[in-house]
């Protein structure tokens, strides 16, 4: 049984981890924008979003990884060293893999800035 | 690799006969009816430099003003004018379309491409820029300009009274020159992905393009907010629909929200092209490959998605919860690290490297010391209980100017004077440059290192004076003198630039000795490269032998034009492997027709003249279907043609592989990003609300949803007719059109009938308004489809649309599938929603 998906030739995997960020990060914006607009209407506390952002924090994070595990896989995991310039389609893998996995990190990064707001704030406070 | 052979002597000269007659630039007046890179590119730049030179004298006369308390050199009313038009014309007038401009110049000889694959677009771009800045710079000679600030706030900017028309001359001009940008966006993303040359892969490509790759990218979703603002604001101002008006259940807020989508991503626009022509110039001067093309990539990457997650530290001090705020502190923050990336890469670069100290190292390496101060105020403004502060006063002027002159307009002078030999075959003079440097970088700092100060000590920015002893006195004063020396060196460039060069000698080419492939284009030539070159390495003029001669002998890729005809290659794009052969436009009147015909549907909409309104949007149609019909989707005389090299390839694509495809795909990316702020304004709405319909009726359920499987039938209908098409049945294909025509019209009366039949009054309430621009967003694309559909029969009916040639009908279905969504999404929303609450 293959536990990675077969690699796939595309641009678009680039893509993969700041696209993860902006889900998170529209989701984290929207989700407590709503609560706060509308928490006379409904009966729980900011905890429970709270809660949510680290939930969907938890699995942006697991996306992210995944993506960076594909993207160490496609870079060789590590067995080349850059600059990746070879004209051949096995440097431009490898680039693509080098270039995916240093956003992966990026976004990894970015999507633990944006929990911190949760983590530190406790309420809505308009 | 072993070089290809050589043609005989007489074949290459008729070979290069032919091709110079294609390519040649018209004489008299026909000479405007270019649409090659090299003089659209060059009219460009040369224009959003003169509007930049405008907005310039505002600027002085502002600083003017301002030199000593209680001045009465302008009125309060002229100061307000006089600013919002000097940021209004530097940021949609010079900023973003200058590097629209040198895009257009630059990228076909960087990708080794004869032309971008739509020249008329870039030409129709061009004089829509021409025609909409024009109108709204010379809106201040009637004293009638915008006068709200250049972000247009409400309820200031919606009150008639006070603003006058030149509200309605910045929505409606602006609105038309995001249409050239967004134009702009399409090509060059389908540039840079399809036409590069042969074996210059995803890891080959030059930086420059990968960023513009990536701004292009951030057009597409930054931009449409912005328009879906303008429409909303232009609503309200027109109609009284009261989108922004809070009595009747609108929010001025919302308006900040769009514009400011727009807006921060927009300083990343504008920044990443700069940054660029940085990553081209660092190499060049340090004469070594760039440390770190992957970290590069990645900086472009994250910049251009981490700059949408910034827009409300605009809106620090709107009263929106504090988690919220904290969500774009934090994204602000985060942004600094692929920023501070790019720098780091060009210091190793260049600590890696024989560092050359020419003119354009200094004001790229000037540049960059100014940016980074602008950086650290950024940094320090994306801190909410620091901004709270510092909001709306000077210190944030001095933040933005750092940001913008730093890295912005020196990186532009940088590339001037690196890439004016390309233009020209002349460098620049060194002396000039080096004295226009230095006082444009101390008067800089002179002028606007002070507003720091004014700024903290409590000057608000937009007051027309000031009264003395408040302490801002001297360092307005300051200010004033560093703008005058700033204002002198920006003179020495342009003198230096204008001052005739005829008696200096033409330089040989690659005079910096640059390892990028435009260099090997030949300046006194219109064809760009006299053939495509195979691509073996990011840096071809210094790595691949003997490149420039053996392509200048022609012996690599389409070196004749045999058939007359203006061509570029079509490659993949991962491996820039060669798909097709594009036949690219020519010289035409009617992208210039198009042009000016919408512009004369924007400017008769500011001053409400119906009728030539309705006339010019019918010259517009006309002028685009013409268009269309004469210059696209052609039907060559022959299947394929021989490229050289011992390849053939075809001379027809439909579908993914061809270029229309992916232009359509484009604009409805864009087009669907705009849809969704309106959406997102449905739901705004909903959110500042307790019951946003205010009692009032919605459009009901019964015909929202017949409007919608009336959509949802077109479509399979759509589809259908691709597939019948695709089966050789013509008659089978214009069967299923019509009938998805049919369903179309029904399709958007019926959606427009739910709110009709409810009495549902826009200018009542925002509710029914909203209502009703979704609905009618919806009827709106109908309409345009059913052209579409008219459009494919009349092909059909002429023998241009077959089943061979059916690209028509692929970039229609594709149409379809976007507009199916927008009116699923609609329908579903306008219908369903009220009942779930």
């Amino acid at each position: 049984m293959r536990i990675l998906p077969k690699e796939i030739e595309t641009l678009w995997t680039l893509f993969t981890a700041p696209v993860v960020w902006a889900l998170h990060f529209l989701v984290c914006y929207v989700g407590a924008a709503i609560y706060c607009a509308k928490q006379d209407a409904v009966d729980f506390g900011f905890g429970v979003v709270r809660a949510g952002i680290g939930a969907v924090t938890v699995a942006a994070l697991a996306m992210i990884v995944l993506s960076a595990v594909l993207a160490w896989r496609q870079w060789g995991f590590g067995t080349y060293d850059p600059p990746h310039d070879d004209p051949t389609p096995h440097d431009r893998r490898r680039f693509q893999g080098f270039a995916t996995l240093l956003l992966s990190g990026l976004s990894f990064i970015a999507v633990v800035y944006t929990a911190m707001a949760a983590l530190m704030i406790s309420g809505c406070f308009q | 690799m072993k070089p290809p052979p050589i043609a005989p002597e007489e074949v290459r000269r008729a070979q290069e006969k032919r091709l110079r007659d294609v390519w040649e630039t018209p004489s008299g007046w026909r000479y405007w009816t270019s649409v090659n890179n090299t003089q659209v590119g060059v009219w460009y730049t040369a224009t959003a430099f003169a509007f930049m030179l405008f907005a310039g004298v505002l600027a002085l006369l502002m600083r003017t003003q301002l030199a000593v308390p209680d001045n009465d050199f302008l009125s309060a009313d002229f100061f307000n004018q006089a600013f919002t038009l000097h940021g209004t014309v530097m940021m949609f007038l010079f900023a973003v379309p200058m590097f629209e401009a040198v895009a257009i110049y630059l990228l076909p000889p960087m990708l080794g491409a004869r032309d971008l694959p739509f020249p008329r677009l870039s030409a129709f771009g061009f004089w829509s820029f021409l025609i909409g800045g024009a109108f709204v710079c010379g809106s201040i000679f009637f004293d009638a300009a915008p006068n709200a600030g250049w972000f247009m706030y409400p309820p200031l900017a919606t009150d008639k009274q006070y603003s006058g028309i030149g509200a309605d001359i910045w929505l409606l001009g602006l609105s038309f020159i995001e249409v050239a940008s967004i134009a702009a966006a399409v090509e060059l993303i389908v540039g840079t992905m399809k036409c590069r040359a042969p074996g210059m892969r995803v890891n080959m490509m030059p930086l420059f393009a990968w960023y513009l790759l990536i701004v292009a990218g951030m057009i597409l979703f930054a931009f449409p907010p912005l328009i879906a603002g303008d429409l909303l604001f232009e609503l309200e101002r027109m109609f009284d629909w009261p989108f922004f008006d809070a009595a009747r259940g609108g929010d001025p807020i919302l308006w900040q929200h769009l514009f400011w989508i727009f807006g921060h991503p927009e300083v990343y626009i504008i920044f990443l092209p700069a940054i660029a022509l940085m990553a081209m110039i660092v190499p060049t001067f340090a004469q070594r490959p760039i440390v770190g093309y992957s970290w590069i990539v990645l900086a472009a990457v994250g910049t251009g998605f981490l700059s949408f997650g910034l827009w409300v530290h605009h809106m620090f001090a709107t009263g929106l919860p504090q988690i919220s705020l904290a969500f774009f502190s934090a994204a602000s923050e985060a942004v600094v690290i692929p920023t501070g990336v790019q720098i780091f890469v060009f210091i190793a670069t260049l600590l890696a490297g024989r560092v050359i100290f020419g003119v354009p190292m200094l004001f790229g390496a000037g540049g960059l010391a100014i940016f980074i101060i602008g950086g650290l105020t950024g940094v320090m403004v994306a801190l909410a209980p620091f901004d709270w502060q510092a909001h709306d006063t000077y210190f944030i002027v001095a933040h933005l100017h750092y940001v913008l002159i730093g890295g912005m307009l020196f990186p532009v002078v940088a590339g001037l004077y690196y890439f004016y030999p390309l233009v020209d075959g002349r460098k620049l003079s060194d002396r000039l440059g080096k004295i226009a440097f230095w006082l444009m970088f101390v008067g800089f700092n002179v002028a606007f290192f002070p507003m720091h100060l004014s700024g903290l000590r409590g000057m608000p920015r937009r007051v027309f004076t000031y009264p003395e002893g408040l302490g801002w006195d001297w360092l307005n004063l300051i200010s004033t003198i560093g703008a005058y020396v700033f204002a002198a060196g920006f003179l020495v460039v342009v003198f230096d630039v204008l001052r005739p060069k005829s008696r200096q000698p033409a330089l040989e080419r690659n005079p910096w000795n640059a390892g990028t492939l435009e260099w090997i284009n030949e300046p006194d030539e219109n064809w760009g490269v006299r053939s495509i070159p195979l691509i073996e390495s990011r840096y071809p003029a210094w790595d691949q032998q003997d490149l420039i001669r053996h392509t200048d002998e022609g012996r690599f890729y389409l070196p004749d034009a045999e058939e007359g005809r203006r061509e570029t290659l079509v490659t993949s794009v991962l491996d820039a492997e060669p798909i097709y052969c594009m036949r690219v436009g020519g010289n035409a009147v009617s992208p210039i027709v198009a042009a000016f015909a919408l512009g004369a549907v924007f400017i008769a909409l500011t001053f409400e003249w119906w009728v030539a309104t309705a006339v010019s949007a019918f010259v517009t149609l006309g002028a685009i279907l013409f268009w269309a019909w004469t210059g696209t989707a052609e039907i060559p005389e022959k299947p394929g043609k021989d490229i050289g090299l011992g390849l053939t390839l075809p001379l027809y694509r439909s579908g993914p592989e061809s270029v229309g495809w992916w232009a359509m795909f484009i604009t409805m990316v864009g087009d669907g990003t705009a849809f969704g702020s309106l959406v997102f304004g449905y739901f705004f709405y909903w959110t500042i609300h307790e019951d946003f319909t205010a009692g009032t009726a919605g459009p009901g359920v019964l015909w929202p949803m017949a409007a919608l499987a009336c959509f949802v039938a077109a479509w399979l209908l759509m589809l259908a007719a691709r597939g019948v098409n695709a089966r050789g049945s013509a008659i089978g294909m214009r069967l299923a059109v019509g009938a998805a025509l049919v369903l179309t019209a029904v399709g958007s009366l019926t959606g427009l009938y739910g709110p009709w039949v409810h009495g549902m009054d826009p200018t009542a309430h925002v509710y029914p308004a909203i209502v009703w621009v979704l609905v009618a967003w919806t009827a709106v694309h109908g309409a345009v489809g059913i052209v579409m559909l008219l459009y494919c029969l009349a092909r059909s009916f002429a023998g241009k649309l077959t089943t061979a040639h059916d690209i028509d009908i692929h970039n229609v279905v594709l149409f379809w599938h976007f507009l199916t969504v927008t009116a699923v999404t609609t329908f579903a929303v306008v219908g369903l929603f009220p009942l779930a609450l």
